[in-house]
């Protein structure tokens, strides 16, 4: 569904992401880890059009839309949410939610019974008429989610939605996340709470300096040394090993 | 939806002059409507669209000058006139618009690339020839209402109620729609309503096209309604200010602050003028009262409705 070949985005001296190459199949949930600083979110940055690559190239669906602006790319059906939410503070949940609605529709009445359907959907169907400013911090990552969700994307590209969430939030939220991906959207995520990643996620890619450094199925690559060394330094991975064998 | 506040008002507004039939109190009716009407404009682009501009008068004083010169060099109707500002209006609107944000102007950066166009508008049209220069165009005096020139004032009173009436269904619709949502997402945060599929530049470049269609209209009013204009007056900052003024003392982004607020300013300022004589004690008296509304009603006059309603809601 999503295929990515040598994607770079080069700040000045800094190549924040480095010829990155992935696959995100259809109906699947991958995700993305790697350390702070790796360039997870610019490189989301770069396949939703709100950075220009300057190198590679990115096809989704079958078109290459390396370039397009975020716009027309959500209008091809990947939409992605923010890792600092960005909510329409002074709108209602119900607004919030019905301005991604009506993009695939201008009939008021529609977009508001969607809003309704999808608030109910990531469990914020008692918020509906709050405004966004009063959300807490699991109520504004839900909120982001929902009004991604209503523009009725095919790939959603969740920017730690976890993050911020106190373990109950965390638990209530990856059901919803599975559901998500029941109902036929697929899901890229990018995700520091683990555990979120090992329950949700089939494939993981691993970014570090801006590379792609490893991929696999989520315990796999969290064994890796390469990944290891990434996340706690150099030596690390013997150290590990050596403190298992003793 | 609830039509009672509009309805109300319009049966209001439609009996006001045959209540008041002094000269005096249907030109004060004239005026509120009329800066309700340049008020609303500049409040659709900058209230509802959060494109806060400093330089509307370059759309008024496009209508302004575009139907008059249309009726002195080529003889056509200022109703004709009228329309065709309009259309004047947003081509500057959308012209204005597609140049500051192509560049990403945002802010008080596009507040001040709207002055600058404002203000080079009012120094072309006081250099060149067929604008009259700063002398300005003079209107021959022609009573007719086919001729937009009313013998009893209100004919013009029924004019500008039209078209604020126009103006604030505008901002109803607004409210309502789909193209109103787009411009709230765009106000509260762009790079979210761009990651929702909006296309930013072309909403922005809309909004500024109907406010400056808008706001023209109220410029040939005008110049139908004085039969003379000038460079300083329809371009100039202060028109701008008038604007933004009435829109943000009655609360901004609000179907019925620019009313509101050209109520209260123009109460004020024809009503400051007729106690005293005193030289700048109105505009004292004038200063004062922005100064206490803006401190005390950030948000406008508007609010102080809210507050009743939601006691009333309370108790």
């Amino acid at each position: 569904m999503l295929e990515v070949r040598g994607l770079s985005k080069i700040f000045g001296g800094l190549r924040a992401v480095d010829s990155a190459s992935l696959d995100v199949a259809e109906g699947t949930i991958a995700g993305l880890i790697g350390p702070n600083g790796a360039g997870k979110t610019t490189l989301f940055a770069a396949l939703t059009g709100f950075l220009a690559p300057d190198e590679g190239s990115v096809r989704f669906r079958g078109e290459d839309i390396t370039g397009r602006p975020p716009h027309l790319i959500c209008r091809h059906g990947m939409v992605r949410t923010f890792q600092v939410t960005q909510p329409f503070a002074h709108l209602s949940v119900r607004e919030n939610i019905m301005v991604g609605a009506y993009l695939h529709t201008p009939e008021r009445a529609l977009a508001s019974a969607r809003a309704e359907a999808i608030a109910r959907q990531v469990g914020m169907a008692d918020l509906l008429e709050r405004t966004a400013a009063g959300l807490t911090v699991a109520g504004r990552k839900r909120l982001e989610l929902a009004r991604a969700l209503a523009t009725q994307p095919k790939l959603l590209l969740l920017d730690e939605v976890m993050a911020g969430l106190n373990p109950p939030e965390i638990d209530e939220l990856i059901p919803v996340i599975q559901g998500i991906r029941s109902s036929g959207v697929t899901v890229f995520l990018i995700e520091h709470v683990m555990q979120a990643v090992m329950s949700l996620a089939e494939n993981v890619y691993v970014l570090s300096y801006g590379k792609i450094i490893a991929q696999g199925a989520p315990r796999q690559p969290a064994a890796d040394p390469v990944v290891i060394e990434a996340y706690l330094g150099h030596g690390a991975a013997q150290r590990i090993a050596a403190t298992a064998h003793a | 939806m609830n039509w009672k506040i509009p309805a109300a008002l319009l049966v209001v507004a439609l009996a006001y002059p045959l209540v008041f039939r002094g000269n005096f109190a249907i030109n004060f009716g004239v005026l509120v409507l009329f800066f309700a009407l340049i008020g609303q404009a500049w409040n659709i682009a900058g209230g509802f669209g959060g494109q806060l501009s400093f330089g509307h008068a370059v759309f008024f004083g496009t209508g302004a000058y575009c139907s008059t010169i249309l009726q002195l060099k080529l003889g056509w109707s200022p109703w004709s006139g009228l329309a065709a500002s309009a259309g004047a209006g947003a081509l500057v609107g959308a012209l204005i618009a597609a140049l500051s944000f192509r560049f990403g102007l945002r802010g008080s950066y596009f507040a001040l690339i709207t002055l600058a166009f404002a203000e080079a508008f009012r120094i072309l049209t006081n250099a060149l020839e067929f604008t009259g220069g700063g002398v300005g165009l003079l209107l021959p005096l022609k009573r007719s209402a086919l001729n937009f020139q009313f013998a009893e004032r209100i004919g013009f009173y029924y004019t500008i109620l039209a078209l604020t009436a126009i103006s604030i269904g505008i901002a109803i619709w607004l409210q309502r729609s789909r193209f109103g949502a787009r411009l709230a997402a765009i106000r509260e945060n762009e790079d979210a309503a761009r990651a929702l599929g909006i296309d930013t530049f072309r909403e922005k470049v809309k909004v500024m096209a109907l406010s400056g269609a808008l706001c023209a209209l109220g410029g040939t009013f005008y110049a139908q309604y004085y039969l003379y204009i000038d460079p300083a007056v329809v371009f100039g900052v202060d028109k701008s200010v008038e604007m933004l003024l009435v829109s943000m003392i009655g609360g901004t982004g609000t179907v019925y602050g620019p009313l509101i607020g050209s109520l209260l300013l123009t109460l004020v300022g024809e009503y400051t003028r007729a106690i005293t004589d005193a030289q700048g004690l109105s505009l004292i008296i004038y200063g004062s009262l922005l100064i206490l509304i803006i401190g005390f009603l950030p948000n406008g006059l508007v609010d102080l409705f809210k507050l009743r309603w939601r006691r009333k809601a309370r108790a």
